[in-house]
């Protein structure tokens, strides 16, 4: 016997035992895979998703997608008015934003301080000079302002204070960690950079999920390089937004060519994610994939039962099968069918619930975790070989059963003997 | 066409041993319709598992058109032989339940590598044959018992075997049933087929063009009608 025409009379068999087959049973193997499917794909998503939900935060409201930074030891970019030009000329930039970096500190309540020897309420942070309108554009800072009000270009004396640096929004008590207390728009504090003391006011509160904005007090760029004495217009951080579609390797390596590299850091913002952020992507995916396995193990199991208890109750049949004539192989074949069609269509329906439903709608509505917006990742490729992977669990799970109670001795299966 | 020279089969429980089949020695020729009988126990039915190579002796042959030895032959010689050669009338029908009348006639001949087309007009000649003409599309669990027996003939007798078994094929139908489903045999015989049939029933046996007794696992007497 030809094995095609053993695979042709398997699947005809096949064919009419899944369509005759009770429907409730049919659904509820489907329903079995679906979920198995989506336990594949969508657990590792999400656990993957949560970093990359943070990774992609870093990059939509920090680093954008290329980040010039100072070099080591540096505070700020040499020549930067020349980078600046730079950067104009190379046409998949849509557009910058600059920052002025500088260390300090800020001190709030100073006004209700009784002694001059009571501890200051002071909180040690990053003060950035932008260009509000740039900012906002590149990304989109104004849409964490979760009080007050975003700065405006004309504001003198006003910031934007990050809410890590706010008491209420991190009540930790902590001896190495302090944060200011009774701010909310409107307060007064002080900020001192070096010996440089000015009292400005609190115009609105950053909230982000990304700890660069939480962590930072924000000026207009114009008054701070007034405070800080930088006439040179050499700024210590550039944020460039590509055009949809670049390859930010692409631009990097043009900066780099064009000689930024020798007066500041030119990364991309994979370049730019720190190690542990990398460490943390790969971990996870490791895990989710620990936990699919574990889905799929499940399956395999449940797939064995089904064929197995729909084998030995149709032991006799199959015994009567092989007493007329249909070759074994045919029958192990027709098996193997079925359980191919349980998985698929499990599968497709699960890879459409994911990519038609699931996908989409966290993207709009992100999990909320405490450190990312998590989104779920789930790449073609990889979904396809997970499913390629069920599926060859799946025959293998099937096969087996109707392996077994094939090799049956024939006038037993079809006298019901043991 | 058959024969069985010394043929034993033995059933083991525990330490037990029971013979059931003593020694037969046992002759059907081309285009006899054979009756096997006996009381219940007697080894009708092992005696036809052990000619239409269902089952396998303790020791003995089975030789069949002359040159085929079972013993010689591998399982899956078997399978193909029972499939090409021989044709099986069960006691409760044994067709498959998710295929229709049609189906279960055509599927040992679509395994024969019949081309699809010529292989269902086979099933339906066949089914037409025993009056079935209108019930092709219908279940097995859509059928009356004489019904589906005759479905079971029908898919025995499609692909032309040598020799057609049959295990007790009216013991689950009613007289009238029974009556057909003979008669259907008889009509086969009429047309050559060689036909062995175990049955108990003297008076369907009767129909039979030779009788063989059996008792306690030995041939009693063979008496021809």
């Amino acid at each position: 016997m030809s094995s095609l025409l053993n695979t042709r009379i398997g699947f005809f068999m096949a064919v009419r035992q899944i369509k005759r087959s009770s429907k409730w049973t049919t659904g509820l193997i489907i329903a079995v895979m679906i979920l198995t499917s989506l336990n594949l794909i969508v657990v590792s998503g999400i656990l993957v998703g949560l970093i990359q939900g943070a990774i992609d935060a870093v990059r939509t409201h920090y680093t954008s997608d290329v980040i010039i930074s100072t070099l080591k030891n540096k505070s700020y970019i040499e020549n930067s008015p020349e980078v600046m030009s730079v950067i104009d000329k190379i046409p998949e930039i849509e557009g910058v934003t600059a920052r002025y970096l500088k260390g300090g500190t800020l001190e709030a309540n100073y006004k209700t301080r009784v002694k001059e020897t009571d501890k200051p309420n002071t909180a040690a942070g990053t003060i950035v000079g932008i260009d509000p309108t740039a900012e906002d554009k590149i990304t989109d800072l104004s849409k964490f302002v979760v009080e007050g009000s975003y700065l405006d270009a004309n504001d003198y004396d006003q910031v934007l204070i990050g809410s890590f640096l706010v008491k209420k929004y991190l009540p930790i008590e902590s001896p190495g960690f302090s944060a200011l207390d009774n701010i909310e728009p409107g307060t007064k504090i002080r900020i001192n950079i070096g010996d440089i003391q000015r009292e400005v006011t609190v115009k609105g509160i950053v909230k982000s999920k990304v700890d660069e904005i939480s962590l930072r007090v924000f000026m207009v760029d114009s008054q701070f390089r007034s405070i800080i004495g930088r006439n040179d217009y050499n700024v210590s951080e550039i944020a460039a937004k590509l055009k949809p579609g670049t390859n930010p390797e692409v631009v990097r390596d043009a900066l780099k060519r064009n000689g930024v590299d020798t007066v500041a850091k030119v990364q991309t913002y994979t370049d730019a994610q720190p190690k542990f952020i990398k460490d943390l992507v790969a971990t996870f995916a490791l895990l989710g994939n620990m936990i699919s396995s574990i889905g799929l193990v499940v399956a395999s199991i449940t797939i064995f039962i089904v064929i197995f208890i729909n084998a030995i109750t149709r032991r006799k049949f199959i015994g009567i099968l092989k007493g007329i004539g249909i070759n074994g192989k045919a029958i192990e074949i027709s098996y193997v069918f079925q359980s191919i069609f349980y998985a698929l269509i499990g599968s497709v329906i699960g890879i459409v619930i994911v990519y038609a439903l699931l996908q989409p709608f966290i993207a709009a509505h992100p999990i909320n975790f405490p450190f990312s917006d998590g989104i779920l990742v789930a790449p073609v490729s990889g979904t396809l070989a997970r499913i390629a992977l069920l599926i060859f669990t799946t025959i293998v799970a099937g096969y087996i059963p109707a392996r077994m109670i094939v090799r049956k001795n024939t006038l037993d299966s079809i006298l019901g003997r043991k | 066409m058959i024969e069985t020279k010394k043929l034993r089969k033995s059933f083991h429980n525990g330490n037990v041993e029971t013979e059931i089949l003593k020694g037969i020695d046992f002759h059907v020729g081309r285009g006899e319709f054979v009756a096997i009988m006996g009381r219940s126990g007697a080894g009708k039915s092992t005696l036809m598992y052990q000619m239409s190579l269902l089952d396998e002796p303790t020791s003995g042959e089975v030789i069949i058109n002359g040159g085929h030895n079972a013993a010689k032959m591998s399982n899956d010689e078997k399978t193909l032989f029972r499939l090409t050669r021989l044709g099986y009338v069960f006691q409760d029908y044994a067709l498959i339940p998710e295929l229709n009348a049609l189906e279960n006639v055509a599927l040992p001949l679509l395994m024969q590598d019949i081309p699809w087309k010529k292989a269902y007009t086979q099933a339906e000649e066949a089914l037409k044959r025993v009056g079935l003409e209108t019930h092709m599309g219908q279940l097995p669990s859509q059928l009356s018992g004489g019904e589906q027996q005759r479905v079971s003939i029908s898919r025995a007798i499609a692909h032309k075997p040598d020799i057609l078994f049959a295990d007790e094929p009216t013991a689950n139908l009613d007289n009238e049933s029974s009556r057909i489903i003979l008669e259907i045999f008889q009509e086969l015989h009429k047309a050559g087929q060689t036909i062995i049939m175990v049955t108990h029933e003297p008076e369907y046996g009767k129909m039979a063009q030779k009788i063989v007794h059996l008792d306690d696992g030995m041939i009693t007497g063979v008496t021809r009608n």
